[in-house]
């Protein structure tokens, strides 16, 4: 909107146009609309409504969803900061406290001249190289508050905006191989960064006939590494045998679980490898079109990824009769989020990616049946694609010759946290917690958390455990947590963290998970008793077995785990009272009293 | 029976499914009442509310949305699902602003009717006193979104029966609340009180002017009979 509040009604009908009007690619358009207006207000939605054809009731319903949209005007640099256990113990509130002394603006505002928001946000993806920030889209790592006044200096000086930073999405990344964001590869393993890769992945795949691929990627034992170990091959030979007319591959680069960076580091250093596990996918399956949903934090990425998808069609890997194969055609798009957790659950991903709130989908049916606009789907991780590459490549049984019996080859870790290594490790599955933490240098580990806020909590005497489907399953996020860290505080940030998420759509996730924050917060500020402990396990068994989606369903997973690894933690804080009120009366009562210069009440209440 | 249907058990009992019936429409059908608020018998089913969620083959599931399949075991009765069942309709409570006894729906309210059937005097989690709008722009229908439960059955009404769309939902998590299809009032838009969003609200959030207390309390459909009891009356039981 312009400053006389007419609506840009050339913004919009470009955007409209660019993707042909279509109601499925409403993320695209909004997204094309937010990044030239820089936010998505009532009036625009009611001029798109009118362009598109659709009421704005739908298109506020899908809009007013994601975070990373704005719905009124931001400054012209856009600070978000990484608000997670994991920046906080990196500092990240010195962080906030220096850009807010640099711009003027407080958190979740805009400064006075309007040049700088600042605003808190979920993990970035960056773990690893905290405390971390996205300014525009851009990726701002290991910030110092020492820092921040020349940047925002910097920043402030620039008023070229046609050189400004790029807004998001659509931010350049063609040199982020050297750009300021590192990729950790500390511990590159056997199977996804072992060798020079050959290459011929793809080329063996079109030798062989999709049933073969699917039998070869059974045969690997190859199960879904994006932490819920679901079998590729029979994923794929269940969307193989749907009958349709046609079938879709979608690429979950969604990586939003907290602490996990594993497939950025892919993305950035071996597309190719995903990319060919996608175009084997489609061969299997007789996929035409795939995408790759792309987290909207890494929208940093695009240019690279989209460089890397040319380059393909410009070799015949990509596009008409690949690789001289009559028939087999294949093209990948990439859709970005715009800042939703909820969306790395597969059927909020297709939602999204039909231009709707990021909402779960009711099972049956399943993807691979009904997905992606009605048509069977096979939605995998970053990291599966590019196992299924390696598997064709090597064979099942080089693969197989990793990790353990249930769960065949390596697995990237995101490590993060108290430790002097933190960074991506390729481990084969089997791996131990004690192994794990020799190798990223954590000496004094209090708790481990595996699989990020949605995983479990480990503690000292189970680091014997392993990294295994059969064990300690996960996508990939590990957090090392040192002594001094304490139990309570960080399970209440997780539980944070889901209250934030939750989509809305079912009850016990939508209000449990406030509550079950409200009633943590409650026992850590020590006016708790063992009738709220007690009450609070209960809320939390109840919430994770009525919730419709696994993000409910996982969202008590902090409180529980700290409860039965740590049960001293609590005892520690428990009160003797049988009940006590949320709040101190006398507390709340102070400044009145200070006024009043007497009580008002004449007990002494607590 | 005709070929096409089939047994499932519900709580021990035999009852008689056809392909394409979910579990609560099969169940309806047979006269075994499982409780839900926000599933429809008009509208295509969502899955909100959850006090539908029963064990199906010993798993989870909301019986609104789950296909019944032949042979399958479904447990709706016992303590712990009434228990999750009393939670959850606690959790309404308090997420929401309800005055029953001010509530002009009073009565046909089926979120109370339910508190009711299964035991809830007060609620015991904590009350959030949300700010909710209200709108009286409308000549025949006013919204109070106090009482809102999100559970979207005036949203698929307008969209899939009414064809208007007049309903969305608006934010995400606590802050989710029911949007309409104008960005200012309810007048705007071509919202009627003869739609079938008019008429399918739960509780006391979209209701009809100057109907509301044309049914004296004490003689409203559930001071007659607890809710569930008009699908209890059919006849229980014989798949013949």
């Amino acid at each position: 909107m312009d400053p006389e509040g007419q609506v840009d009604t050339t913004t919009i009908e470009d955007a409209v146009g660019k993707f042909g009007g279509a109601r499925d690619r409403l993320m695209d358009i909004l997204q094309e609309i937010h990044r030239r207006l820089g936010c998505l207000e009532q009036q625009t939605i009611s001029a798109l409504s009118a362009s598109l054809r659709i009421p704005s009731a739908e298109i506020e319903d899908a809009a007013s969803f994601y975070s990373f949209f704005n719905r009124a005007p931001k400054g012209r640099f856009h600070i978000r900061l990484a608000r997670t256990p994991v920046s906080l113990m990196k500092g990240a509130d010195d962080v906030a406290r220096a850009f807010v002394a640099a711009t003027g603006a407080q958190i979740g505002g805009t400064s006075a001249e309007g040049d700088f928001s600042l605003d808190w946000a979920a993990d970035l993806g960056m773990a690893d190289q905290e405390p971390s920030a996205l300014i525009n889209g851009a990726p701002f790592p290991a910030l110092a508050p020492s820092d921040v006044r020349t940047m925002v200096e910097e920043l402030r000086r620039n008023r070229d905006t046609t050189n400004a930073l790029p807004l998001f999405p659509g931010s350049d990344a063609s040199g982020l191989k050297q750009s300021r964001i590192a990729i950790n590869l500390l511990g590159p393993g056997p199977v996804l960064f072992g060798d020079k890769r050959s290459g011929d992945g793809l080329q063996k795949a079109l030798r062989l006939s999709p049933e073969e691929i699917v039998k070869e990627i059974v045969k690997a034992r190859l199960r879904g590494r994006g932490g819920a170990g679901f079998p590729t091959g029979l994923k794929w030979r269940l969307c193989r045998q749907a009958v349709a007319e046609t079938r879709y591959v979608v690429c979950n680069a969604d990586e939003g679980e907290p602490g996990t960076f594993k497939d950025r580091a892919l993305l950035t250093l071996a597309p190719d490898l995903v990319l060919d596990g996608m175009t084997i996918a489609a061969r299997a399956l007789g996929a035409r079109q795939g995408v790759i949903y792309l987290r909207a934090e890494y929208a940093y990425l695009e240019a690279a990824l989209r460089n890397e998808l040319d380059k393909r069609r410009n070799d015949g890997l990509l596009g008409a009769n690949i690789g001289g194969v009559n028939d087999f055609d294949f093209d990948i798009r990439i859709q970005f989020g715009a800042g939703a957790y909820i969306c790395g659950e597969e059927s909020a991903l297709l939602e999204s990616l039909e231009g709707k709130r990021g909402a779960p989908r009711d099972r049956p049916p399943f993807p691979t049946d009904r997905g992606y606009l009605g048509y069977p789907t096979a939605v995998d991780n970053v990291e599966t694609f590019a196992c299924a590459a390696k598997v064709i490549e090597r064979g099942a049984a080089w693969f197989c010759g990793f990790g353990t019996a249930e769960s065949a080859g390596t697995k990237l870790l995101s490590i993060s946290g108290d430790c002097p290594r933190p960074g991506v490790y390729e481990l084969p599955f089997g791996t131990t917690l004690n192994e794990l933490l020799d190798l990223v240098g954590a000496s004094d580990a209090r708790f481990v958390q595996v699989g990020g806020p949605s995983g479990q909590c480990v503690g000292a005497k189970d680091y014997g455990r392993r990294i295994a489907y059969e064990d300690l399953s996960t996508g990939g996020s590990i957090m090392v947590f040192s002594a001094q860290r304490d139990v309570i505080a960080t399970a209440l940030q997780f539980t944070e963290f889901f209250a934030d998420e939750s989509c809305g759509w079912c009850v016990p996730c939508r209000v449990g998970t406030t509550l079950l924050k409200q009633d943590l917060e409650k026992i850590l500020r020590g006016r708790g008793t063992l009738a709220d402990v007690r009450a609070l396990e209960s809320l939390a068994r109840s919430v994770a077995r009525t919730s419709r989606c696994g993000l409910g369903q996982s969202a008590p997973n902090p409180i529980l785990g700290s409860m039965r690894n740590f049960p001293e933690a609590y005892e520690a804080r428990l009160q003797e009272e049988e009940f006590l009120p949320r709040f101190s009366v006398l507390e709340a009562s102070a400044e009145a009293k200070s006024i009043q210069e007497h009580g008002l009440l004449d007990v002494e209440e607590r | 029976m005709s070929d096409q249907d089939f047994l499932i058990t519900v709580d021990g009992m035999k009852v008689r499914a056809k392909r394409g019936q979910t579990i609560i429409s099969a169940c309806d059908a047979a006269g075994v009442y499982i409780p839900r608020l926000c599933h429809h018998p008009d509208l295509k089913p969502a899955g909100h509310c959850r006090l539908c969620s029963c064990y199906i083959d010993g798993r989870r599931a909301s019986a609104c949305t789950m296909p019944a399949a032949p042979g399958m075991v479904v447990v709706s009765n016992n303590e712990e699902l009434n228990n999750d069942r009393r939670v959850v309709l606690d959790m309404l409570f308090v997420e929401g602003n309800h005055f029953c006894p001010t509530c002009e729906k009073s009565g046909d309210c089926e979120l109370q009717a339910l508190a009711y059937r299964l035991g809830i005097t007060a609620p015991s989690l904590t009350y959030q006193w949300p700010k909710r709008e209200i709108d009286a722009s409308h000549p025949d229908v006013f919204i109070d979104r106090n009482t809102c439960v999100l559970c979207s059955r005036c949203i698929r009404a307008s969209r899939d029966v009414d064809g208007k769309s007049i309903f969305g939902f608006s934010g995400r998590g606590l802050g989710m609340r029911l949007n309409i299809d104008s960005e200012t009032k309810l007048s705007d838009t071509s919202f009627a009180a003869i739609d079938k969003a008019a008429k399918v609200c739960p509780v006391g959030c979209i209701v009809i002017k100057r109907t509301g207390y044309r049914t004296p309390i004490g003689r409203r459909h559930f001071d007659k009979a607890p809710i569930g009891t008009d699908i209890e009356a059919c006849e229980v039981g014989d798949p013949e």
